[in-house]
């Protein structure tokens, strides 16, 4: 370890962002990236702990203490060879990963938790500048092929690790770009659309092929599918949105989150203009229902537009801005999150209920709210309770909902893999994460509902084992 | 079947792991003048020496004594005649007893075994007498066992054998009758008698007899009623009496054997066996000709290491050596770094050396043949033997000194044997030869030099051969294919490289044993070091570097009873490891007849049986070299690829080994290994202990490579590799001196290892002898392991560039080892104690008792029987009742930061359980309670090596005082406080100086066997007799029979600590490989203590990794009675497992002293007390559901478990579980445990009278003053008044001199023990061991009787480990002082006239001023005081060790010391040697040299500037 007092002797030091007043002008990453000193300083703080619980917290075993000191001892290209034994992804994760690491890092008992999420990125950068991230095919291949479904975040993984297995994979997307929800669901400024590109070219140059546009609601192409490959990964995401079925909801100006980011991520990266359909926030009074990172997003995207105001409203009350004892360390808190977007105006409320939404002429004008309490029942179970008299309205032009996702799209390609669900609309694996139909696996926010996106690495990394195990009898492919 | 018998088949006590340790001592008249009157002094030395030997169960059953005496020919001529046997002239027959069986038809098959072989050796049988023995007198366990003593009386047939011109050969018949009672051994040992055990010869001489039995020293000369007979004569006397670790009734262990007794513990043993074994094949003998053959084998098996000494001793006697010459052989002095020995002894010694190894070991033996005496002390000293020398030509030599009452005027000398030296006397010339003379007369008889100058061949002399460095193609997956991890890389072979030593580590171990670990185990791990504890004490390799030796010399062995030029042709080797380099001059040797031949130990992975046939092959081959005439083997596994994998070296060493020992080739070559397996130190030691000579671990060499080519590693790789091979030889000097051993020769093939999980045909064949209890894994499991590693390094599919596995044995990872303490488990810990959550604690439980996933424990593959007869709760002893059983771990305030300390100390006090001080002291401010109740006095005070704080009132201060034996993280070693550790704080608790290193030696210096500890035990009790007294050992084969010796010695409680126990710093090594589970350890100790019928008077406790109220309940089913915790409550308090305590870096304030860190620490006192609750409504609830109702019920229960079938994992589906689940079958008379106390034996010792005579001084602090006689019997004198005097004064004591004691006489062991303030002790006499350890401000005078003649600055005055641990007070001794004087001393004042080696060991304070001569190896580990040598010869430089001080001039204040102590030296004793000084003192001072730590002197330079900046702060003011 190389500073053993680092601790004690460097303070933590998150990297900064570009002034409000710059970034709300456009769409580029509002975050600085750090300066490689400071990196390296960042890193000493780590004391390689004994029990290491960034490492049990991150959800693809980030070898954590391993490459912090690596870097801090200037050791960048064997930093960054452990950091890719376990993230096929880590310039993702390293820009928008909420760190469940440094929640468990143990500094965080009595101190400031390692920079770990930017200290990531630092080395995958820093990697990608000097070159060592290069592509690297499989010198055998095995003659199997499999079809992974989605090219998000659990599906890149899925194919990175079956095509080093030997595999010959390809990505089948509906959209016309690769990424996921990575490339439409998160705005550009949190994370650079090129970034993405940079990471799908090198797995094309190692052999995965993309079919994007795919029309995978067509049943002879599925069946294609299922006919031409060995196995098929499935890993479409959860995308169904939840919806607020209350009065006024058929009013024009409601939109899904998902609708809107799409549109503006098509929009910023030049791919049409969307006239008649547009979602546009500009001079609009905007109303964000949902207070998570997608709702978040909305609130930055709208800004950006130039919305004439911003509110975001919440359900639940607001979240505490450090951890209860309901909650210890090391486990993931839901805090109360200030994101780059909330910096940048708007307004905030909590523990609101949206009754109705009225509006004119077909379009939504205002929302209708009441005040909350949160309890429980005498079962225990959960119980919202209005407060009387708490009653008042919202002026709106554009609503947003950000409500969340139920579950994975239940399509016609679900019907045509016969793949069956399970009670909460997910798609039904066993243990090896292989669906009821032989062949056919699930991973990520497919399988598990909607989640984190290093929790889709981790589960595409997961499912490529079982793939591999499934065609070749053994596999070598870690399972952390 | 015999209970014994029993317990060794189904149980885990194994009879070779018998210890004993004993008095021993002679008596002789230099002139040869025989007598009565000598036979009645040894006898009388034998009863004063019986405090030294012990009883079991049965208090009128001894352990064994017996005496040795010349043949009493007037005696037996009386006797027989009466007998009708007629007896020849003297010297034509021979006689001795036998022990027959009580069966009258198997008694008559063996006296008629005797008279046909006698006949067969053409002697001749002149009767048999029935010895007269007074039964009545022995205890009933004896009684039961007592064979039928009959004397055997064997006639010269002087016809018969006598050659013409055949040499005059005084042993002729000696050889004859030895021949005649091997073979009558080997007759009845083929036979069938079921009484075959009761059979034993003792002796059989035509110039020696002896009387031996199952008997205590006073009941010898009762039972044998001969021994009354005043026509009973001889001139010399050996008598012994045995202190045993079990009671098991054993006539034939009884000494003296054939020609010696000993007292100590060879550790070497069953090395030395083997290498017999071995060299069995090429005896041939020209005195014992054909005979040779019938007598074998030489060593008989069963018997005590000490028997097998005889057996061997005995061998080379009778076939040409003398008698000096046969103990020096075997029992070598350290020749090896003495830059003061004689060149032709050194000779002497080089070339027995090359022909056989040294049997090492505590000891003091004393032998005999009749005619000369003569006594010897291991290279270490580490056993007791004073003499005295009287006017009147007697020698009475013994472990102590005043075993027998010799007026002081006629004492012409006073002395002690020294470390590997000999005394001897040759009763026939009439004199006494010092050691100098024999060793050169002895040297002198051939011409050792020139032998080894033409034939030894030194491999450093050896041309370089530079080779062409042969890489590894593709390192990384090499390091894969042999199982390599990056914690390999990075914390240990990265660090030893880096700085030369062994890394050091953390906590405990909490990974699944190796058979249970579903993960590729290296063969190694399943290997535990053994260490010793109690028996014999493990030594110091840094601090006594003088006697341990790397030296080999290896090559073919001749025939070692003879001795010609050859026999020395064999190459020394200095350092074991060998670089590439190193190993290619052994391949391509050729000189002097030296080949070697390299065998491979790859086999073909797809082969069917592969590795199996491999294994047969190699043992083949090895074969075959012999026989084509080579003399090296190196067993290689270079060139593992795709196709090919390499056997296990270990496995490969060891079968190789064995198989030669069995064949009797082994010492025909020497075996070398190429391998690519070894990494660290444990690696290496093994592979030594099972008979490799030296190996070159290639692969690790690679490794350091690529570690220096990435940028880890700054450093020259020749410098890297220098520090890697000095690491191993460090860390393999570690492993041997914790055994005792001092050279890597005697080490070797030793096998001092304990298996954990291998079947028994592993061991059969590879590691013959070799303990393995539970079974587990064989060579189909082995191979297996072999192959996956070797998959994972080649797979069939290669994925990205192979990065090495996580390893995660050291530091938790997810795809690493599986650890107990984990994320989930650690967290849920602390929640449950925090928010005092039940349902927390059990998702702890879970994580720790199922362990269906993950088996990592012995305990957790056993379950509980569902019982038929379960109660209700409320039915089960309450909580309160059972807290009373627990206590925490011994956790030093040092180790742990205060806030911690203490946190428990109130928590465990609220509970009413028990803390413990940890080794260090404890501040006395904590001894008074807090105003709100609480207390935060540990109730547990430990005594450790050390002895740092363990002042009289911090004894009185204790409801137990607990000596420290071992620790499970690191048994057998020492520990050491970096002075930047040592605060203000830690300092003063430790009656230290800050800043200054605190050195805690390996072994207690008062402990160097049983009935040491057993006086130990006796001085603790005495100081406080109100505190119980236990005894903390780790768990290994045989500490069952060590703990029997333990209770016997009186210890009110043993602590059975498991080897996985956590530490605040010990090498990775030791945590991980030395000591075994508790559940063997607690299991063996309940079952030999119940079996011994001593269960019942002592109390058994167990730790080392418990963390559950299931836990709990193992424990106490298994046989303990109360509980410790350790880890649990750290966690409990914040620790998360960093694992960084060694560091001082514990950023939860837990394990650190650091200021910063402290206060980070956030435990609370509740935390622990709602953790103890929770464990013990567990355990309730347990019990409950066993149907027990309260915890002594459970005790032992082993009927109540089973094994867990259902989830025994892979490797482990052989393993056996029936040996820890047995119980022993006794009579129900016979408790199981703890119901009665133990007699101190302090109801009537001198301090009741002390304190009786002082209550003036005691009750009102009045001056007394008293005179007494003092003998050697009137032990530990002085503590029981000090603790009375602290009780009542504390800390502060009473004005000097309040109670002054004057005694006349031989003081016994521990005089002046914990001495207080205000007390003086005066005595004019003489002393033995352990003057004033501990001394806590009291006052010792000693000089010789005013009526006695001899010089006393020429004579040893007092004993061995005088001052140990001396926290304040003074001492003027007019006389010399034996070895380690003033060891550990802290503060001491004292004036001495001469010492012997290691002089102010491990000092770390305090003033002494030596007026005469040292002995070597002064001040080694002195951090800190100073000594004042007086060397006007000059000399005084090379006996010190400089490792850590430097000689000084005297300055002025200096001078003010010395002349102040020297004056009151002179004051109190009358000192000749001050008296001249004082006269003289302004010249005379200049001759003293000063002995300054450098540390200290830094410290106090320091000290000095910052008064002086004080100052003049104060002037600026």
């Amino acid at each position: 370890m190389g500073d053993i007092k680092g601790f004690l002797k460097v303070k933590r030091q998150k990297s900064s962002y570009r002034p409000v007043c710059e970034r709300l002008n456009d769409f580029n990453e509002v975050v600085l990236i750090r300066s490689e000193a400071h990196s390296k300083e960042q890193a000493s703080r780590c004391m390689d702990c004994g029990t290491p619980f960034c490492h049990w917290g991150c959800p693809v075993g980030n070898y954590i203490p391993e490459w912090n000191d690596l870097m801090h001892r200037g050791q960048w290209q064997k930093a960054y060879q452990m950091l890719q034994a376990t993230n096929n992804l880590p310039e993702i994760t390293g820009r928008i990963c909420p760190a469940l690491c440094e929640f468990s890092c143990v500094l965080g008992i009595n101190d400031d938790p390692v920079t770990i999420r930017e200290n990531e990125l630092a080395v995958i950068e820093y990697a990608f500048a000097h070159g060592f991230v290069k592509p690297s095919p499989p010198q055998k291949r095995t003659g199997k092929k499999v079809a992974v479904i989605g090219s998000g975040p659990a599906g890149l993984a899925c194919a990175d690790q079956l095509n080093k297995a030997g595999h010959q994979v390809v990505v089948f997307e509906k959209d016309d770009a690769v990424g996921g929800i990575l490339t439409y669901g998160i705005p550009d400024f949190k994370l650079d659309k090129k970034i993405i590109r940079r990471r799908v070219s090198i797995l094309e140059k190692e052999g995965i092929r993309f079919k994007t546009a795919a029309n995978l609601s067509d049943r002879a192409y599925v069946t294609d599918i299922i006919e031409t490959f060995d196995a098929v990964s499935l890993t479409m995401g959860s995308r169904t949105p939840r919806d607020l079925a209350i009065e006024g909801r058929s009013l024009t100006g409601i939109h899904f989150a998902m609708d809107y980011l799409i549109q503006s991520n098509k929009r910023v990266g030049g791919k049409g203009t969307f006239q008649d359909e547009a979602i546009d926030a500009g001079g609009k009074k905007v109303v964000v229902i949902g207070g998570g990172d997608t709702g978040a997003d909305c609130v930055g995207v709208a800004h950006r537009q130039k919305a004439a105001c911003v509110v975001q409203i919440e359900l639940f009350p607001m979240p505490p801005d450090c951890r209860t004892e309901s909650v210890p360390w090391p486990k993931y808190p839901l805090l109360l999150k200030t994101s780059t977007s909330h910096e940048e105006g708007g307004q905030r409320d909590w523990a609101v209920l949206t009754k109705k939404f009225t509006g004119e002429k077909g379009a939504v004008k205002k929302l209708s709210c009441v005040r909350v309490t949160h309890g429980k029942d005498t079962q225990g179970c959960p119980v919202i309770q209005e407060i009387k008299g708490s009653e008042f309205e919202i002026e709106a032009d554009l609503v947003i909902l950000a409500l969340g996702f139920l579950h994975v799209e239940h399509g016609p390609l679900l019907k045509a893999l016969e793949v069956t669900v399970d009670k909460r609309g997910n798609i039904a694996t066993d243990q090896q994460f292989q669906t009821t139909a032989k062949g056919v696996f699930a991973a990520g926010d497919a399988r598990r509902g909607q989640s984190l996106i290093v929790w889709a690495i981790a589960e595409g990394r997961r499912c490529a084992h079982h793939i591999d195990t499934y065609l070749m009898g053994r596999s070598n492919l870690p399972v952390l | 079947m015999n209970n014994r018998e029993a317990l060794e088949r189904h149980g885990l006590y194994d009879s070779r792991f018998e210890h004993d340790s004993c008095g021993v001592g002679f008596v002789c008249n230099i002139k040869g003048k025989r007598s009565n009157e000598i036979v009645r002094q040894a006898l009388e030395v034998l009863h004063r020496l019986s405090h030294r030997g012990a009883t079991g169960a049965d208090p009128k059953t001894g352990d064994g004594a017996g005496i040795l005496i010349q043949l009493p020919h007037e005696f037996f001529t009386a006797v027989c005649r009466q007998e009708k046997i007629s007896i020849p002239g003297q010297g034509d027959y021979g006689a001795g007893l036998v022990f027959l069986p009580t069966d009258k038809k198997e008694r008559a098959f063996c006296k008629n075994a005797f008279a046909a072989v006698i006949k067969e050796e053409h002697q001749l049988l002149l009767g048999w007498r029935e010895v007269p023995v007074d039964k009545s007198v022995i205890g009933e366990s004896a009684q039961e066992s007592q064979p039928v003593i009959e004397q055997v009386f064997i006639g010269k047939n002087n016809s018969y054998g006598k050659k013409e011109n055949a040499p005059a050969d005084a042993l002729a018949f000696e050889r004859t009758l030895y021949i005649i009672r091997k073979k009558v051994e080997n007759l009845i040992r083929a036979s069938s008698l079921r009484q075959k055990s009761f059979f034993y010869i003792t002796n059989i001489s035509c110039r020696t007899f002896s009387y031996k039995g199952l008997l205590m020293p006073h009941q010898v000369d009762t039972f044998f009623t001969d021994l009354c007979d005043d026509r009973l004569q001889s001139a010399l006397c050996l008598v012994h009496s045995r202190y045993s670790t079990n009671t098991f009734p054993t006539w034939d262990l009884a000494q003296p054997f054939r020609f010696l007794a000993h007292n100590g513990e060879i550790n070497t043993l069953r090395g030395n066996i083997n290498w017999m074994q071995a060299r069995q094949g090429l005896l041939k003998s020209a005195l014992l000709g054909k005979e040779l053959k019938k007598i074998l084998p030489i060593v008989v098996a069963g018997g005590s290491d000490s028997a097998t000494l005889d057996n061997v001793f005995e061998l080379l006697l009778l076939s040409g050596r003398s008698l000096a010459h046969v103990m020096m052989m075997l029992i070598p002095s350290a020749w090896e770094h003495d830059t003061q020995m004689a060149a032709k002894v050194k000779n002497f010694y080089k070339y027995h050396i090359s022909c056989m190894e040294p049997w090492d070991g505590p000891a003091a033996i004393a032998f005999t043949d009749g005619r000369s005496v003569g006594a010897v002390l291991d290279r270490n000293g580490l056993r007791p033997a004073r003499y005295i020398i009287t006017k009147q030509d007697t020698v009475v030599m013994a472990s102590e000194v005043g075993v027998l009452d010799i007026a002081p005027e006629d004492i012409m000398s006073s002395g002690r044997l020294e470390p590997g030296k000999i005394f001897f006397i040759d009763t026939q010339a009439g004199r006494l030869i010092d050691d100098k003379e024999v060793k050169e007369t002895i040297s002198g008889q051939k011409p050792y030099g020139a032998w080894l100058k033409e034939y030894l061949v030194d491999f450093d002399t050896l041309p370089e051969k530079k080779i062409r460095e042969v890489k590894e193609k593709d390192l990384p997956v090499s390091l894969k294919a042999f199982g390599y991890t990056r914690e390999d890389l990075k914390i240990i072979i990265k660090p030893m490289a880096e700085t030369g030593l062994e890394p050091i580590g953390s906590m405990g171990n909490d990974i699944p044993h190796a058979v249970l670990s579903p993960n590729p185990q290296l063969l190694y791990t399943y290997f535990k070091q053994l260490f010793a504890q109690v028996t014999n004490p493990a030594i110091d390799p840094i601090r006594e570097e003088l006697v341990m030796s790397l030296f080999s010399f290896i090559g073919p062995a001749k025939n070692l009873l003879e001795e010609t030029p050859q026999h020395c042709h064999k190459l020394l080797i200095k350092h074991p490891i060998l670089t590439n380099d190193e190993l290619e001059k052994i391949k391509k040797i050729k000189i002097n007849g030296f080949r070697t031949k390299v065998i491979s130990l790859l086999f073909e992975v797809s082969e069917k049986n592969g590795f199996r046939k491999a294994l047969k092959r190699v043992c083949a081959d090895a074969e075959d070299a012999i026989k084509e005439g080579y003399t090296f083997i190196v067993l290689s596994d270079r060139g593992v690829n795709k196709e090919y994998a390499g056997l296990p070296a270990l496995l490969a060493t060891g079968l190789v080994h064995h198989h030669l020992v069995r064949k009797s080739l082994r010492t025909q070559i020497g075996i070398f290994i190429e391998s690519a397996e070894p990494r660290e130190v444990h690696h290496f030691a093994l592979l030594f202990g099972y008979g490799a000579d030296c190996v070159n671990p290639y692969l690790a060499f690679e490794a350091i490579g690529q570690l220096i080519n990435e940028g880890e590693l700054s450093l020259e790789p020749k410098a890297a590799l220098k520090n890697y091979g000095k690491s191993i030889d460090k860390g393999i000097l570690k492993i041997l001196s914790k055994m005792g051993i001092s050279t890597l020769q005697s080490y070797r093939g030793s096998q001092i290892f304990e298996a954990l999980g291998l079947h028994q045909e592993v061991i059969d064949l590879c590691f013959s002898g070799t303990v393995s209890r539970i079974g587990g894994a064989g060579l189909d499991t082995i191979a297996q392991e072999t192959l996956l590693r070797h998959r994972e390094a080649y797979p069939v599919r290669s994925i990205d560039a192979p990065l090495l596995s996580s390893g995660g044995l050291y530091q938790w990872r997810r795809d690493g080892e599986f650890h107990l303490w984990n994320p989930e488990s650690i967290a849920a810990l602390q929640d449950a104690v925090r928010k005092d959550d039940q349902k927390k604690y059990e998702e702890f439980t879970k994580c720790i008792n199922d362990q269906s996933n993950n088996p990592t424990t012995l305990r957790g593959l056993l379950k509980f029987k569902k019982s038929v007869s379960s109660i209700s709760l409320s039915e089960v002893e309450p909580v309160a009742q059972i807290v009373k059983r627990f206590a925490t771990g011994a956790m030093s305030f040092g180790s742990i930061s205060r806030g911690a300390h203490e946190t428990i100390a109130i928590a465990m006090n609220r509970l009413k359980g028990k803390s413990n001080t940890g080794e260090g002291g404890e501040d006395p401010a904590r001894f008074t309670p807090l105003p709100n109740g609480d207390s935060k006095r540990s109730a547990i005070k430990q005594v450790a090596s050390g002895r740092f704080g363990v002042t009289t009132n911090y004894l009185i201060n204790a409801d137990e005082l607990q000596i420290k034996i071992a620790q499970g993280a690191k048994p057998g070693e020492g520990g050491q406080l970096p002075g930047h550790k040592v605060s203000v704080t830690i300092a003063k608790t430790r009656y230290t100086t800050p800043g200054v290193t605190l050195i805690s030696p390996p072994p207690h210096h008062d402990i160097y066997s049983i009935e040491d500890l057993a006086q130990l035990i006796f001085d603790l009790k005495n100081t406080n007799p109100r505190a119980r007294i236990s005894v903390k050992l780790v768990s290994e084969i045989g500490v069952g029979t060590i703990a029997a010796g333990v209770a016997k010695g009186h210890a009110d409680m043993i602590l059975i600590s498991g080897g996985d126990g956590g530490t605040g710093a010990s090498p990775l090594s030791s945590i991980k490989h030395a000591g075994l589970p508790w559940e063997l350890g607690i299991a063996e100790t309940h079952q030999t203590l119940v079996l011994n019928d001593l269960r019942s008077r002592v109390r058994l406790q167990t730790d080392g990794q418990m963390r559950t109220g299931r836990d709990v309940a193992m424990a106490a089913l298994l046989g303990a009675e109360e509980f410790g915790f350790c880890t649990a409550v750290l966690i409990v308090m914040g620790c998360v497992m960093l694992r960084h305590c060694q560091l001082n870096n514990c950023s939860v304030g837990v394990a650190t002293q650091d200021e910063i860190l402290e206060k980070k620490f956030q435990g609370r006192p509740e935390y622990i007390t709602r953790y103890f609750n929770f464990v013990i409504e567990e355990l309730r609830l347990i019990m409950s559901e066993l149907g027990v109702r309260t915890i002594d019920e459970m005790i032992g229960r082993t009927d109540l478990l089973e094994v867990n079938e259902a989830i025994i994992p892979w490797k482990a589906k052989g393993i056996d579980f029936s040996k820890i689940l047995y119980k022993p079958k006794v009579p129900q008379t016979v408790e199981t445990h703890c119901r009665r106390a133990q007699d101190h034996g302090i109801d009537k010792i001198m301090d009741l009278k002390l304190i009786e005579m002082s209550q003036a001084s005691l009750e009102a602090a009045k001056p007394v003053k008293l005179d007494l006689e003092i003998k050697n019997t009137d032990r530990t004198t002085g503590a029981m008044l000090s603790g009375e005097v602290c009780r009542r004064y504390g800390e502060t004591g009473l004005p000097e001199d309040t109670i002054h004691c004057a005694f006349k006489g031989i003081a016994g062991q521990s005089f002046g023990a914990w001495l207080a303030k205000g007390v003086t002790f005066e005595l004019e006499g003489m002393a033995n061991d352990y003057v004033g350890k501990g001394i806590s401000g009291g006052k010792i005078i000693v000089y010789p009787d005013k009526k006695a003649t001899f010089k006393p600055e020429e004579n040893i005055i007092i004993g061995n480990t005088t001052f140990y641990g001396a926290i304040t007070g003074e001492a003027y001794i007019r006389g010399v002082a034996g070895e380690r004087f003033c060891i550990r001393n802290s503060g001491l004042y004292t004036v001495v006239e001469g010492v012997g080696d290691h002089g102010c060991e491990y000092m770390t304070g305090g003033r002494v001023v030596v007026l005469g001569k040292t002995g070597r190896n002064f001040a080694a580990g002195m951090s800190g005081g100073i000594a004042y040598i007086y060397d006007t010869l000059e000399v005084f430089p090379r006996k010190c060790n400089m490792e850590m001080v430097e000689m000084q001039k005297l300055d002025t204040e200096d001078i003010e010391t010395i002349r102040q102590l020297v004056t009151n030296h002179y004051k109190y004793t009358q000192s000749q040697a001050a008296g001249q000084l004082l006269g003289d003192f302004k010249n005379k001072v200049n001759h003293f040299v000063k002995v300054m730590p450098l540390e200290y002197k830094r410290i106090l330079a320091e000290n000095d500037f910052q008064k002086k900046l004080k100052l003049e702060e104060v002037s600026d003011g």
